[in-house]
């Protein structure tokens, strides 16, 4: 018989690993999926992530061509490359999807983020946090006398800086957008 | 000026503008003026079926025997969920079928009515797209664009759900050529320098193989035809999935056998011993792969897929070509016939060699015996007596289905039906039926196990109805014999649940259909009793009682890698770690 026929047990190895030495690393990713705004499309989408089990961090959606009936998804999403390749090329198969930009490795993009802030307190805990809406650009879009809520734009990392803050000083809720993105440049 | 016509005769008159010849299905309340449109004419064939998963894996029966795609028509609710076992089947295994589903009225949508159910919702992960039309002036442009989806590009199910009320209000016909069809074109043409380096990479080859999948079949029969050029011209070995069973023929010197699992000792030897691995539409399935650290460990690949996400899903390979299989055999054809011809000559002889010493183990091998009919006796024996016919065969899934592969020779696409992604135990009958329908006079038969001919066994009266001699070639061992080899081989011989106890008798079971049924337990009387199936003019249920506790080998266990097959009984102690225990 034939010396490649290894019995059981053999400890032999392939003799190069076909994974990829970078496999385990885990990247996050924004991608921006151009798609046709009709009805059931994002249930495509997130019925494309946890059937297959891919992660998403932050996700936004609105049409943007009322025209042409077309919306656009930004996805914030985490994996091996590997699993990204796979994640752009399963979105890329869907049949409303027209476009997948991943904004990661296109050139630089930039990010950013809505987010309201309710924070209630009185005394200094109250000043302290007018004065750091102001550092942070925050607007007060409503206030009462025990109350703010501020509104702030930023990228994600601006916003959960924001929020440490504001914790000690009295935030009750947060509402976020998610991440809204695009390539720079023309 | 566009004609104007109600939804139902809109769904009709589209099915005709497509070609439809054949139409799959079942009435019911929401489907009602569909089937009155169908009544009032005589274009379109209806095969009313017993249950609405019969429909689809007729349907499916239908187009991997004829190429076109398969149309079903059912009605709401239980009628749509019924389907979702074919549709996920069709899903998996790429094939086109157009299913229509009736809805409760727009009004009443969301209300819970009467057999409502979300069926976009539930078939959106189990068809490749589907559409739920509120508007009859988009019905018919729909539809057209639905035939598009299902046959371009990877084909698979597409599902429309149409609303009664959408059914009887009228609109303006829209003709095929002037839907909008312009945004879903995937690309068929591969990256020629891609294609190079493949030819390039052929040309200096020391131990190439091929391993083609049902994409070959998929993309028509030009690309068998180039695929068997190809083989011939360079003198490569060739394997195949499951689902790529006679794209190259059975009967060429090339042929090593259906690679895999249960494939040969030289196709699976092949695949771990190549330097260079041609894989042609096939999608490195876990069937194949085995253990995926250890695959193939000394190749470089090439993977020609018309769907992006197949290419590096699983196995990283060096040359990932994204295209038709047709059109890019053609383009490396031609290239590598512009080049020169050229292949390894000197390399290949030795490659030749060593594959002969891996045929000569003779993996196939068994144990006959005079008493019991072994089933791959039976396989062998329906093989010889049915050789050069004009056969089509279909398979339950299991034990059965995997020595049907072994033991049959296809020497063409489109010659053999089985549920391969999925697995459906129920398949086979139905789509023997769906076959039948398409090729009236062709010999059809159902290589079938009991228990899972048992699954969707009322269709024998489609068969009768619709005048569908489809022979049902029933492999009897009472057992769920897959579901047994593993609990021997892997759960200590304990064996749970699966044995059927109180089956029925076969040979009646046919008279009550008002067809014909044989019974053999003989290996002597076995010859007579095919050939008594096959000369019969109707269908026919063959109950064959084989041997009971016959193991299917070879067999790679879960979890090891291709060099670590198990050829008989002799080497199954203690061959699944616990590791592969977890896998399927």
């Amino acid at each position: 018989m034939s010396p490649l026929n290894i019995k059981q047990g053999s400890t032999s190895h392939s003799a190069y690993d076909l994974r990829d030495p970078n496999g385990d690393v885990i990247e996050q990713h924004t991608l921006a999926v151009l798609v046709d705004n009709e009805s059931g499309v994002l249930a495509r989408v997130i019925g494309l992530f946890s059937g297959r089990g891919y992660n998403i961090d932050s996700l936004t959606v609105a049409e943007v061509d009322h025209e042409g009936k077309r919306s656009r998804i930004t996805i914030v999403t985490r994996g091996t490359p590997q699993v990204i390749v796979q994640i752009k090329a399963q979105l890329g198969r869907i049949v409303p999807v027209h476009e997948v930009h991943d904004l990661t490795v296109e050139g630089p993009s930039v990010q950013r983020e809505l987010a309201l802030f309710k924070v209630a307190g009185k005394g200094d805990a109250r000043i302290e946090a007018l004065r750091l809406a102001e550092i942070f650009r925050a607007n007060v879009v409503d206030s009462t006398l025990e109350s703010f809520v501020f509104e702030m734009t930023g990228t994600p990392e601006k916003i959960d800086a924001f929020a440490d803050l504001m914790r000690p000083l009295g935030l009750r809720e947060i509402a976020r957008t998610g991440v809204a993105a695009l390539s720079r440049g023309a | 000026m566009a004609q104007v016509m109600t939804g139902a005769e809109m769904v009709v008159q589209a099915m005709k503008d497509q070609g439809v010849e054949v139409v799959f299905g079942y009435p019911g309340g929401a489907v009602l003026p569909i089937y009155d449109a169908i009544f009032q004419q005589n274009d379109i064939r209806h095969v009313m079926v017993r249950h609405e998963q019969g429909a689809v894996h007729m349907a499916e029966g239908y187009a991997r025997s004829t190429g076109k795609p398969g149309v079903v028509l059912v009605t709401s609710g239980p009628g749509a969920t019924n389907a979702v076992t074919g549709l996920t089947d069709a899903l998996m295994d790429s094939i086109p079928l157009v299913v229509f589903t009736g809805q409760v009225p727009t009004f009443m949508i969301g209300t819970d009515g009467f057999q409502e159910a979300d069926t976009v919702g539930i078939t959106r992960p189990c068809t490749k797209h589907n559409w739920l039309v509120k508007d009859t002036e988009k019905l018919a442009e729909t539809i057209h664009q639905a035939f598009h989806v299902a046959t371009h590009g990877r084909p698979g199910p597409v599902l429309i759900d149409i609303p009664k009320d959408v059914q009887f209000a009228t609109g303006a016909y829209m003709a095929p050529q002037k839907a909008k069809v312009s945004h879903y074109q995937p690309k068929l043409k591969g990256n020629i320098d891609a294609i190079t380096q493949m030819v390039e990479m052929m040309e200096t080859a020391e131990r190439p193989v091929f391993y083609t999948g049902g994409g070959v079949i998929n993309s028509g029969p030009a690309a068998s035809q180039l695929l068997r050029e190809f083989v011939e011209a360079t003198g490569f070995p060739i394997t195949s999935t499951l689902m790529g069973l006679g794209s190259y023929p059975a009967s060429g010197d090339k042929w090593l056998g259906m690679l895999g699992m249960h494939g040969t000792y030289e196709a699976n030897l092949c695949m771990h011993g190549c330097d260079l691995m041609l894989n042609i539409g096939a999608r490195f399935d876990d069937r194949i792969t085995g253990r995926i650290a250890d695959f193939s460990p000394n190749s470089r690949k090439v993977h020609v897929d018309i769907d992006a996400s197949s290419l590096n899903k699983v196995i990283r390979v060096d040359v990932p070509i994204l295209g038709d299989v047709g059109h890019v055999l053609e383009d490396a054809l031609r290239l590598w016939k512009a080049r020169g011809r050229k292949v390894n000559k000197p390399a290949l002889a030795k490659w030749w060699k060593q594959i002969a010493e891996w045929r000569a183990v003779n993996c196939l091998d068994y144990k006959s015996s005079d008493t019991v009919i072994k089933p791959q006796y039976a396989l062998q024996r329906l093989e010889a007596l049915t050789k050069g016919m004009d056969r089509y065969i279909t398979t339950e899934v299991g034990q059965h289905q995997m020595w049907a592969a072994q033991f049959l020779g296809f020497e063409d696409p489109n010659r053999w039906m089985t549920s391969g992604g999925l697995g459906t135990m129920g398949y086979g009958l139905p789509a023997s039926i769906g076959v039948q329908i398409a090729h009236p006079d062709a010999l059809v038969i159902n290589v079938a196990g009991e228990a899972s001919w048992l699954m969707n066994m009322q269709e024998m009266g489609t068969a009768m109805q619709f005048r569908a001699p489809a022979k049902q070639f029933i492999l009897n061992n009472e057992r769920l014999g897959m579901v047994r080899q593993w609990q021997q081989l892997l759960h200590g011989e304990r064996y749970s649940q699966s044995w059927s106890e109180s089956l029925p008798d076969f040979v009646k079971l046919a008279e009550a259909f008002g067809c014909k049924g044989i019974k053999c337990s003989d290996p002597k009387d076995l010859d007579d009793a095919i050939m008594e199936m096959i000369r019969y003019d109707g269908p026919v249920i063959f109950d064959c009682l084989v041997e009971k506790h016959e193991n299917c080998f070879p067999m790679i266990p879960s979890g090891k890698p291709h060099n670590e097959m198990l050829l008989g009984e002799a080497d199954t102690a203690g061959a699944i770690g616990a590791k592969g225990a977890v896998l399927v």
